[in-house]
């Protein structure tokens, strides 16, 4: 059953990435036009999309952050410690 | 002596394990399941107070402190030793099986312990009966990975040793409560070093990859819940407030996090994880307030959950396939379509996706932050989990179940769902995993600060869901970025395992060269240039009388056909050298005992 539902989506991915799209799309129209921010901790947050834009950003920082530190000489083959 | 009939879960668990070896056949099984669920039922029935109180020598020693804070802790800890027991049901080696639940009794001592000493007995016992779960998994290099655990822990358990030897000679006190954090001297900070070595906080945190990643498949379920777990309790009932622990706890969020960018072995990237989860509970414990150690607990019981069903379902691919890392898996979900589900499931709850554990845990840490207006602290573990739902919840299951198929024929053909008895643990843990996070109030009204804290609140969700879903455009985006390579990553073990080298190879050297030493000098040198003396010995004393003769006479002396080298010559090789040579030694050896006697008086 699990195996028939992820093919199904599988053969509409172009389908599924464009409903993934729209859902980001209005994500974004809530959090700029409806969504009430007087929780907000700070006044960034008040900016329309911030924690959008946060989670992105994020996301690139971790992996080039990542990678670059990687470069420095972390990174070994595996039989590094034989 | 034990009040009111009181019943440690830990004797339990510890009477268990002894008698497990001695049953036999398809009987053990319901014995492995019926024990942990025992001591599930003990924690159960107990109501708060002080238990199991002994006198020892001057002190007197408390077994069970039992409160709220303990009790949320004793909770889910037994629990999670029913899910992992029933997990490791197909294990045939009794004493793997001996090894978790000595372990899991450990962490019940430490979690109902009432004082220091109490405690360490209990946090060794953590230590040496853990390693076993890592040995058992016998290859060479888990025998390695297990000396190093060892090593690192012991020591550890001597800073923590020399905390409370100090502290008791300061104070006189070894009851376990909070401490003067405000004041921290000396043998607190020993006892935090002590206690943030098994919280894995860098740069004490290397042990944790190396022998999570090495361990059996059911003793990695067992190990990902139980030493951090027990750490942070330590910390929440000792270091409330410390602030030294919200830097700390951030690192640790992001470092564990950019390690797992790094990390090829689906295993130790859960494991780096785990001091990236771990992290937000320190940085909670270290903001102090009631909400955030609220928090600390709430994330370290959704975290025993979904880290455990993390670890069984990479852990069921590692048990069908015999393989771990990324470059030798892909593409399995046509094989392993449950364990995908439940390892998705574990996903999305580590990445705080609401209706999943996580999101109702770790958002009261966040808040807490922000309500102590540590804003940086919060935006920074915000961004962790970013970095949480990035690895654990998208690129351990693209790369193992989709993405590039890197299986062999052989691991392909041996990829399968695995046995009943795992897919029940992880379903068990996976259903806690959503109920913790659709009905909060069964975790809210276990921990120990009463709170009207809410996480589905509008903002909160529309939050949680930008961070989420904008992180997953991210992936995708740069997923070939995150193509894992296979390369190890070096971590600050990097210093004790060469470190150790070193020291092998420089007393293996040192000796050599000792040795070496050694030989030439006593058995060469030496006995040479006794038998030279004793040999030519009495020749070169008639030589000093007959010298001063050949000078009178004049005859040549010195060179090949001079008088002294015709002398030696004759000397050598007449009678007169034996006779000649017993009376010289003669002589030497009552010099010998003239001076021996002599010095005796």
């Amino acid at each position: 059953m699990i195996l028939n539902i992820i093919e199904y989506l599988r053969t509409r991915l172009g389908l599924l990435i464009r409903i993934s799209w729209g859902v980001l799309i209005l994500l974004l129209i809530f959090d700029a036009l409806l969504l009430d921010k007087t929780k907000a901790h700070t006044w960034a947050e008040k900016l329309p999309g911030f924690w959008a834009l946060f989670g992105f950003l994020s996301c690139v920082v971790i992996i080039f952050l990542s990678k670059w530190y990687g470069k420095l000489g972390i990174t070994k083959h595996e039989e590094y410690y034989d | 002596m034990i009040d009111n009939l009181w019943l440690h879960p830990g004797i339990i668990l510890i009477a268990g394990a002894l008698a497990l070896p001695l049953i036999r056949g398809t009987a053990r099984k319901t014995f492995m399941l019926i024990v942990p669920i025992l001591a599930f039922a003990a924690v159960m029935q107990m109501s708060p107070g002080f238990f199991g109180i002994f006198s020892f020598l001057d002190w007197e020693l408390t077994f069970g402190r039992v409160d709220k804070l303990s009790l949320v802790f004793a909770y889910i800890m037994t629990l999670m030793c029913i899910i992992g027991t029933l997990y490791g049901l197909h294990v045939d080696n009794p004493y793997e099986v001996m090894a978790s639940w000595l372990y899991v009794a450990g962490s019940l001592g430490v979690i109902f312990a009432g004082d220091f000493l109490v405690l360490f007995l209990f946090w060794e016992l953590m230590a040496f009966s853990s390693v076993f779960l890592v040995w058992f998994r016998s290859r060479p290099e888990s025998l390695a990975s297990g000396f190093r655990y060892l090593l690192v822990h012991s020591a550890g358990g001597l800073v923590l040793l020399a905390g409370f030897v100090l502290h008791y000679q300061a104070t006189g006190d070894l009851s376990f409560n909070q401490l003067d954090v405000g004041n921290p001297t000396l043998p607190i900070y020993l006892i935090m070093i002590g206690f943030i070595l098994n919280a894995a906080v860098p740069p004490l945190h290397a042990w944790l990859p190396d022998a999570y990643g090495e361990a059996t498949v059911s003793g990695a379920v067992f190990m990902c819940a139980f030493t951090t777990k027990t750490a942070v309790y330590a910390l929440a009932r000792g270091f409330a407030g410390m602030e030294i622990l919200i830097v700390l706890g951030v690192i640790m969020a992001l470092y564990g996090v950019v390690y797992a960018v790094l990390e090829n072995d689906a295993r130790r990237l859960l494991a780096y994880h785990i001091i990236s989860q771990v992290g937000y509970m320190v940085a909670g414990v270290g903001i102090g307030t009631e909400l955030a150690i609220n928090g600390a607990c709430a994330h370290a019981f959704a975290h025993i959950l979904y880290k455990g069903l993390l670890f069984m379902g990479v852990g069921s691919v590692l048990y069908m396939t015999g393989k771990s890392k990324f470059t030798e898996l892909g593409g399995l979900y046509k094989k392993m379509p449950l364990a995908f589900v439940f390892t998705l499931i574990g996903g999305l709850s580590i990445s705080a996706f609401p209706l999943f554990s996580g999101f109702v845990s770790k958002s009261m840490i966040v808040a807490a932050g922000f309500d102590t207006h540590l804003y940086w602290a919060s935006f920074l573990l915000t961004l962790a989990s970013a970095g949480t739902f990035l690895h654990t919840g998208l690129k351990v299951p693209y790369f193992i179940w989709f993405g590039k198929n890197n299986c062999s024929d052989e691991t392909w053909n041996k990829a399968c769902d695995p046995p009943l008895h795992m897919n029940l643990a992880m379903g068990v843990a996976a259903f806690l995993c959503i109920f913790i996070g659709v009905y909060t109030p069964y975790l809210y009204n276990m921990l120990p600060y009463a709170s009207n804290y809410e996480p589905y609140t509008a903002y909160h969700v529309t939050e949680a869901m930008q961070i989420l879903l904008f992180t997953a455009l991210g992936f995708f985006i740069f997923v070939r970025k995150l193509t894992p390579d296979p390369v190890i990553s070096l971590d600050i073990d990097w210093f004790y395992r060469m470190g150790g080298r070193a020291f092998m190879l420089s007393a293996v050297r040192g000796m050599d060269y000792l040795n070496g030493r050694g030989q030439a000098i006593l058995v060469q040198t030496l006995p040479a240039i006794l038998n030279q003396f004793f040999k030519s010995g009495p020749a070169r004393l008639c030589l000093l009388v007959i010298r001063p003769l050949w000078q009178l006479t004049g005859v040549k002396i010195n060179g090949q056909d001079g008088a002294e080298q015709r002398f030696m010559d004759t000397f050598s090789q007449s009678l007169f050298t034996i006779a000649s040579a017993a009376i010289f030694t003669v002589i030497m050896l009552m010099a010998m005992l003239f001076f021996v006697t002599r010095a005796g008086v």
